[in-house]
């Protein structure tokens, strides 16, 4: 059965008929086009294809789209600046090198939003827990947790001189 | 797309109910990480489900005035480590369910759902063991309260009838009250791993910190169930701290578990894992309580 379903994807409103036995990765990829959002195991294993549900990391290939109604979709297409250009976290996986073939890429720079979102300066057990979900079989991560190491680095010092900044006013 | 033949997504739990008694062959899906699976492995064909995950009164985690501590089944595992209450009175069960699979996984999950799903290797069932959780389950017929000592009937399958949910997990404040508690999770990998052996144990000292109050000690996977120990429990109680206490609590334990061989790991294996994580889990209980094994 059909059932329309509303949305707010990568900041816009959507109203998307879909079959209800869809996930919410085909749903992005094949009705909305965005295909950043990878399809790997589809079993929540690999990663590839997670999004933002409402700020949090889901695997999008076990979430039924049904359940999306009236929620906050973020994908890598909505990180695009004004004018087209990269957000920070891309740039330092551009930087870094953490990427290869590029299939997990999109998945692990959302878990990165998230992380990064939090504000919180974690060190590399933590982000290696924090990656956890997410497969690579090109680049060993190293390069993946230099990337995130800077991201979270570069933002918690931002964050901190924005703190200072406000008290200081 | 899933091999499902209809899925409604309820806004109460009255409707869930509604919905389950109209399809007594429908089925409750939560967060859906597990049944998703099941469903991608073709196990569940042109089944009916009900959708419970976006019900607001399934979350979130409250305090009573008697100081119970009611989780909401539809709550996240990631919401629930990360939880105020959680973190200041429970953090062993914080801990035990950020184990679960991975990051996505636990923002995914729910609690209701690891223990609806009646198996033994479910990351919060042997801390809700020993938390002795009362499960409150709601269906037709009203409200019934199932100590979680009775909720597992065998390998994949729990008291809940299939057209009752089970709509909070509640501990009681002398479960938790001056406990000191710690799970181990032992699988071949940190994440994304199903537990080969998860071992949860909390201890009360006496006033003194020289001898055990109460003892307990839960087990997954070393049984067809979630399993509590229960002699070795009543042998330590009021006996002083010390290594040959441990030896006395781990040669009990190993009479009441019954692991079996699979796959992932042999009976002869898991028996060696009961005793050594006990070991580690009861130390490390008894010196966040303040008391010392080796005086």
């Amino acid at each position: 059965m059909f059932k329309i379903i509303h949305m707010v994807v990568n900041g816009k409103e959507v109203e998307v008929p879909v079959d209800e036995r869809e996930s919410l990765l085909e749903t992005l990829r094949n009705r909305l086009g965005l295909t950043s959002v990878k399809k790997g195991c589809e079993v929540g294993e690999c990663g590839a294809c997670t999004v933002l549900v409402d700020g949090e990391a889901i695997d999008s290939c076990i979430y039924m789209t049904v359940c999306a109604e009236g929620k906050h979709i973020l994908t890598t297409e909505g990180l695009k600046g004004p004018n087209g250009e990269l957000s920070p976290i891309q740039k330092a996986f551009v930087e870094e090198a953490a990427v290869q073939c590029g299939f997990c890429t999109p998945g692990l720079i959302m878990s990165a939003v998230e992380i990064v979102g939090t504000g919180k300066r974690y060190n590399r057990e933590e982000l290696k827990k924090l990656i956890s979900g997410h497969l690579c079989r090109c680049t060993g991560y190293e390069n993946i947790l230099n990337a995130m190491e800077r991201i979270v680095e570069e933002t918690y010092q931002v964050t901190q001189r924005n703190f200072a900044e406000e008290k200081n006013c | 797309m899933y091999d499902i033949e209809s899925v409604i997504v309820a806004s109460t739990v009255d409707e869930a109910i509604e919905e389950l008694v109209k399809n007594p062959k429908a089925e409750v899906i939560s967060g859906g990480t597990d049944v998703l699976i099941k469903i991608r492995e073709g196990k569940m064909a042109g089944c009916h489900l009900v959708n419970i995950s976006n019900i607001p009164e399934l979350k979130g985690i409250e305090m009573d005035s008697d100081g119970t501590i009611i989780i909401k089944a539809a709550t996240v595992f990631s919401h629930i480590t990360n939880d105020d209450i959680i973190k200041q009175y429970i953090p062993n069960l914080g801990d035990a369910v950020d184990q679960v699979g991975g990051p996505q996984i636990r923002n995914m999950g729910t609690i209701g759902g690891n223990v609806c799903n009646g198996v033994t290797s479910a990351d919060s069932a042997s801390t809700l063991c020993v938390l002795d959780a009362k499960m409150e389950l709601k269906g037709p017929e009203g409200t019934r309260i199932i100590p979680i000592t009775e909720w597992y009937q065998g390998a994949g399958k729990t008291v809940r009838k299939q057209n009752e949910i089970l709509t909070a997990i509640r501990i009681e404040k002398e479960n938790y009250e001056g406990y000191h508690g710690r799970y181990i999770k032992y699988g071949k990998r940190k994440a994304m791993e199903i537990a080969t052996l998860g071992c949860s144990v909390m201890t009360k000292l006496t006033p003194d910190k020289k001898a055990i109050e109460k003892l307990k000690i839960g087990y997954g996977v070393a049984g067809p169930v979630p399993m509590r120990c229960v002699e070795a429990e009543q042998m330590a109680r009021g006996k002083t701290v010390s290594r040959e206490l441990l030896d006395c609590i781990c040669e009990n334990v190993l009479k009441e578990v019954h692991p079996r061989s699979s796959w992932r790991a042999s009976k002869e294996f898991r028996l060696q894992l009961v005793e050594e994580m006990l070991r580690r889990a009861f130390e490390e209980t008894v010196i966040a309580g303040g008391g010392n094994i080796d005086v």
